[in-house]
């Protein structure tokens, strides 16, 4: 008797292993963006920018054609892409140090030009592929290597909440903060992903899916820590939701 | 034929680009380039181009390495600052070896430094500029109808190479009004495909990477060393340079762009003075013609350089000379453009010095 397959790798991710610790969310994300790429059946159309940060291999994890940008360029490269091949789906995948720090200007300036490209933004509150250090999303009181006495306001600042920043800009056509913790936000997550996807589709601008992500490795906790962690303290300084909805209900 | 028409040298830069089939640009206001920068928000969306001006130097690089990851033709201007600011930029570019095409617009430096024409981005243009072992083929025109004729050229170079080419133009050709004639409309279905490894989708064929990035030495060095055997190629077909009087010269003058237009006028001055003078003009600053210049310099009694810098490209002749002879320097900064007769003196006293 054949064997029925009842899960299997989705067809827009390549057969390359990733290179991301245990317990690490860009695994999850990753996979969702690929599944959504299947199901609106544009693998063959779909231009993907990588960042630099954990991720920087993304380019090579999909099976979409694919590069990678400079440190936070993302959204200016994808820009390009766009502009060029307006007809094609452009997404960039970034990290909080490159989309937040120092690609600020860029994220600001490709979303306020309602740039038809979708961006998946994962929010770790740290910089993981360097080591540890302090992200401009870390915590007040979060220690980091660049903050081992915990960020204190009065030396770091506060914590920044790129939706909350994003949203007020027009150009920005769909926009919410997921989490992929629990079997029902990973489903959440998903829709919130292909909704971006549908929203540059149907040009109506730009849309960005933050995603509150764990980093166990530079968090120091394990896996299971680390989503309690991020449960009880990223979820309270960035709460969940949907920020802008220009796209509506998905048929 | 086409006849001429008066255009400011700028203008012309970006007409010359959209005849050459460029229909994408991105840039950012900078005098003494900015009116490059209107003709293209004027001028590309009437052939059905796009325009957009970006919020920084370092967003339109990266817009232009976007845009070149598709194969598709892109250019950017700017002047010192903004090419300072592209750096980084150019460097991915020349490492995932994506056509493109930059214009700077050289004004006097360092720092803000002022908007007078200036060539003290010499360095920055020819050995590097960003990080990483990479080269940019570099153009310099010196007149306005070279400055359309070279914008062509660094088109069709681009996408034979798969590498940046920068056009290093100076303000005072940028500004200058000149009789130009243009070329021809590209006819834009005979524009090279790029389809072979460009991101254009990867439907009925196996995805495309475009990267400057391998994590791993051995690999990295493959890579690096795929880009100097097209260098070398490039130094092997692509050196252009032109000469005045240099058959029975005893002197030799060498200076490129602007400077060297100002050299032709000293050539004549000279000669009406009895000194057997002749000019040596770089046009491609990278690959510099180092041979050529060795063989034209070869029996003269003395070779002045001049630029409008402290010295940067003299290193170069320096290379090409390989001490046979020495080469005396003159050059005045900071937007300061030498005069023919100022020259004429330093020539002078060479020549005193010689004989
Ligand atoms: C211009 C530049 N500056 C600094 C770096 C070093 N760098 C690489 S990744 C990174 C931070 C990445 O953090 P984040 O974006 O949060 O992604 P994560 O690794 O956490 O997924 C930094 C600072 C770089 N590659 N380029
Ligand atoms: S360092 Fe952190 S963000 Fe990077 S792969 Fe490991 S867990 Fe994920």
């Amino acid at each position: 008797m054949a064997a029925k397959a009842i899960f299997k790798k989705p067809q827009s991710l390549s057969d390359k292993e990733f290179t991301y610790c245990p317990g690490c969310h860009h695994g999850i994300v990753h996979r969702l963006v690929a599944e959504v790429i299947d199901e609106l059946g544009i693998q063959g159309k779909t231009l993907m920018v990588a960042p630099v940060g954990c991720s920087v291999f993304a380019y090579t994890f999909f099976d979409v054609d694919g590069t990678v940008a400079a440190h936070g360029r993302a959204p200016a490269v994808a820009t390009g892409m766009k502009r060029a091949m307006p007809d094609k789906v452009v997404f960039t995948y970034q990290g909080d140090g490159d989309l937040a720090a120092i690609g600020t200007a860029e994220i600001i300036h490709a979303a306020n030009r309602g740039e038809k490209i979708t961006t998946i933004f994962i929010n770790n509150a740290i910089y993981g592929m360097t080591g540890g250090q302090m992200a401009p999303t870390t915590l007040l009181g979060m220690k980091t290597t660049t903050s081992p006495y915990g960020r204190e306001v009065d030396r770091e600042g506060y914590p920044i909440h790129v939706s909350e920043v994003l949203k007020e800009l027009s150009g920005v056509a769909y926009l919410e903060r997921v989490a992929v913790s629990s079997p029902a936000e990973v489903r959440k997550a998903k829709q919130a992903i292909k909704k971006a996807f549908m929203t540059q589709i149907k040009g109506l601008g730009f849309s960005l899916v933050e995603v509150l992500s764990t980093c166990p490795t530079n968090w120091g906790l394990s896996p299971i820590e680390a989503i309690n962690w991020l449960n009880e303290n990223m979820k309270k300084e960035y709460p969940l939701g949907v920020f802008v909805d220009k796209v509506g209900e998905l048929k | 034929m086409a006849e001429k028409v008066m255009v400011k040298g700028n203008e012309a830069m970006g007409e010359a680009a959209v005849r050459a089939g460029c229909r994408l640009y991105f840039g950012y206001p900078i005098t003494p380039q900015s009116e490059l920068t209107e003709y293209m928000s004027r001028r590309l969306p009437e052939v059905e181009g796009t325009f957009l001006q970006s919020e920084s130097e370092v967003a339109a690089v990266n817009m232009i390495y976007g845009a070149a990851s598709t194969g598709t033709r892109v250019m950017t201007s700017t002047s010192s600052p903004g090419f300072s600011l592209m750096q980084e930029g150019i460097s991915y570019i020349a490492g995932a070896e994506l056509p493109s095409v930059f214009i700077n617009v050289v004004r006097g430096g360092p720092g803000l430094g002022d908007i007078q024409p200036a060539q003290s981005d010499y360095f920055q243009g020819t050995k590097g500029g960003g990080h990483g072992d990479y080269h940019l083929i570099v153009l310099a025109p010196s007149s306005v109808q070279e400055a359309v004729d070279l914008v062509q050229l660094a088109f069709d170079l681009a996408d034979k190479y798969r590498n940046p080419v920068l056009v290093l133009a100076d303000g005072m050709l940028g500004q200058m009004m000149e009789p130009v004639e243009f070329p021809e409309f590209r006819d834009l279905n005979t524009l090279p495909d790029h389809s072979s490894w460009a991101m254009q989708g990867c439907e009925g064929r196996e995805p495309h990477k475009i990267t400057s990035f391998d994590i791993d030495p051995i690999n990295l060095e493959k890579m690096n060393l795929g880009y100097q055997k097209k260098y070398r190629e490039i130094e092997a077909n692509e050196v252009r340079y032109e000469t005045e009087m240099i058959e029975d010269a005893e002197y030799l003058l060498v200076g490129y762009g602007t400077m060297a237009r100002i050299l032709g006028t000293v050539v004549k001055m000279a000669r009406n003075e009895g000194i057997k003078v002749g000019l040596f003009r770089p046009i491609t600053l990278w690959p510099f013609p180092y041979k050529e210049l060795e063989s034209a310099a070869e029996g003269k009694k003395a070779l002045l350089t001049v630029e409008m810098s402290m010295g940067q490209m003299v290193e170069d002749v320096r290379l090409a000379i390989n001490g046979k002879m020495h080469v005396d320097f003159y050059g005045r900064t900071g937007g300061v453009v030498p005069t023919p007769e100022e020259v004429l003196r330093e020539l002078k006293k060479i020549v005193e010095r010689s004989e």
